[in-house]
């Protein structure tokens, strides 16, 4: 009876929940849908089957030069994530293994610029860039998206290199291992996957950041956030060539986002939420 | 056991990250805190020189700037309470026994990770357009006139996509407190005959209250600065609509070039979040008392 009475509740559950489920990821799936759709097809009202064409997505590449925006992406996305990595792993390790008064305060303070609103140094950033010739460079950008992202950085490798006890670290020194051999036999194995799940979501939040990458880019070191923008204003019929440029843009991260599920909690919330 | 020697090796492992940050930081900060004061016009520069209050004051008395707060409280609070009631809701119907939850899961989470302009253009395009989007499909299937969502509920359609993106956020952290939940708890509440409602209130809800702080609190800070949604889907318009006032400090700054406004509306927008950032930071500073 008691069984019974499971079973039902779980199929009830499952179906409520795949409902609301698909009702969320339904306008992603319609792009899809829509990207291997004729641009005659796409206008032509609901039809969740397309005739499966590609004309679309080799259209966006001909037009536009699509895979120059998505070689951008990558770029500025590792690029800027690697770089934060290098400043921040050596000052989070510093916090985690030798704090001192001020850690917290120092923390607190990084977490407070992340609070600052962009606009708020638009112009400012804006000229500083203009006037070091760093406008539309990926290397400007490169720099600008590692700042925006250090503290969140250093916040989650802290979060990590805490989590690795403190006596592994006083053994190796009974055994007489010096501050570099403990550094790297000892702590680095332990901290590669705290440091894997960093990069991993730092990556994500580089490629979607969507205010300096349309900002500070025209054309040349444009990543896909300035390129999908430029859709705005449409352009005939340009509804599956839509579809095909925003599945592209969003297939990579979406798949790396699914792996990190966790790590997002615990980043996002700054190790409030584990 | 922190010598002075690890103490200084570990001033020196900090001092890229710190010094870097600060810069990037206070120095365009008090850039912005200058130009505010200033007449500054780098199309017209005959005419530049401090000029006191004046921006601010210009800045408050130009209606789009309380249109522009308007919006972004509006923008805020909407979202907010839309992420808010859904994720709680969500979270606890993921937290059910189901079949195929890891899906499920990946499906709901999915939005948070399709980028701003991607997000808008698709809604935009493929799901509020007055003429070929789904919404219009499914008016016209029952015989009603399609919304024109931009046209006449600027504001709305762009709460409704950003919520869209956040809803995932929302659901997952409060999935993960949800999931934290004692189960002896919750069935000893149930052998003591509580019924749902009362469960939820006083024990459900008690639980995930620390996690509701920190969606409202990370979702405030990003929300206070939607930008890639508005200048995709609306562009502030049709008027000052749907203008929030990070775009308004935009538009002042890179299209009409009145870089002193723009500037007294940065510092409001700093002032703004410094407000916000006040109670996350005791919020998130507790946890590291632990």
């Amino acid at each position: 009876m008691a069984r019974a009475v499971t079973t039902q509740h779980k199929t009830i559950a499952t179906a409520a929940a795949w409902i609301v489920a698909l009702l969320i990821f339904f306008p992603i799936l319609y792009t899809i849908i829509t990207s291997f759709k004729s641009e005659q097809e796409a206008i032509q009202g609901f039809n969740l089957i397309p005739s499966g064409t590609f004309e679309s997505y080799s259209e966006v590449q001909q037009q536009s030069g699509y895979f120059k925006f998505f070689f951008n992406s990558v770029l500025l996305s590792v690029g800027s994530t690697i770089l934060a990595l290098i400043v921040a792993v050596p000052a989070a390790w510093s916090m985690a293994f030798s704090p001192s008064k001020r850690t917290k305060d120092i923390l607190m303070w990084m977490l407070s610029t992340k609070m600052m609103p962009a606009v708020a140094v638009l112009f400012p950033i804006y000229l500083i860039f203009r006037d070091s010739g760093l406008l539309d460079s990926r290397i400007g950008l490169t720099v600008m998206l590692m700042l925006i992202n250090l503290p969140i950085v250093v916040w989650m490798l802290y979060t990590y290199f805490r989590e690795i006890p403190g006596e592994i670290l006083e053994a190796a020194r009974m055994d007489g291992a010096s501050l570099w051999n403990e550094i790297i036999y000892v702590l680095t194995p332990m901290a590669v996957p705290g440091i894997a799940s960093t990069m991993l979501l730092n990556i994500i939040l580089a490629w979607n950041e969507a205010f300096w990458t349309i900002r500070l880019t025209t054309t040349n070191a444009a990543p896909l956030t300035a390129f999908i923008s430029s859709f705005s204003s449409p352009q005939g019929l340009f509804w599956a060539k839509l579809s095909a440029a925003s599945t592209l843009a969003i297939a990579p991260i979406l798949i790396m986002g699914w792996f990190s599920q966790k790590q997002l909690v615990r980043g996002l919330t700054f190790g409030a939420v584990k | 056991m922190a010598t002075q020697q690890t103490r200084s090796l570990a001033r020196f492992m900090m001092a890229p990250s710190v010094i870097l940050l600060f810069v990037w930081m206070i120095v365009p900060l008090l850039f912005t805190l200058w130009f505010s004061f200033q007449q500054y016009n780098p199309l017209n520069p005959m005419r530049d020189g401090f000029v006191g209050f004046s921006n601010y004051a210009l800045f408050y008395s130009n209606p789009a700037f309380l249109y522009s707060i308007l919006n972004t409280l509006t923008i805020v609070v909407s979202v907010l309470v839309i992420t808010v009631v859904g994720g709680i809701l969500l979270a606890m119907l993921l937290d059910q026994p189901i079949w195929g939850q890891g899906i499920v899961r990946i499906l709901v989470i999915s939005p948070f990770f399709v980028m701003p302009p991607v997000a808008a253009l698709v809604w935009k395009n493929m799901i509020m357009h007055p003429q070929y989007g789904v919404f219009a499909d499914i008016a016209r299937f029952f015989g009603a006139q399609p919304i024109d969502w931009f046209g006449q509920h600027p504001l709305t359609a762009v709460i409704l996509i950003v919520a869209w993106q956040w809803l995932p956020f929302a659901t997952l952290i409060l999935l993960t407190s949800l999931q934290s939940l004692d189960g002896e708890q919750k069935e000893a509440a149930e052998m003591d005959g509580a019924g749902f409602l009362s469960r939820f209130w006083y024990l459900t809800l008690p639980h995930m209250s620390r996690a509701i702080t920190v969606v409202i609190l990370i979702q405030t800070i990003f929300l206070l600065s939607i930008y890639a949604e508005i200048l995709v889907t609306t562009n502030g318009g049709p008027g000052y609509a749907s203008t929030n006032l990070p775009f308004l400090v935009y538009q002042k700054a890179l299209l009409e070039f009145k870089i002193g406004q723009a500037s007294a509306g940065g510092v409001i927008a700093v002032i703004l979040a410094n407000i916000v950032a006040f109670f996350a930071m005791r919020a998130v500073g507790k946890n590291l008392d632990k």
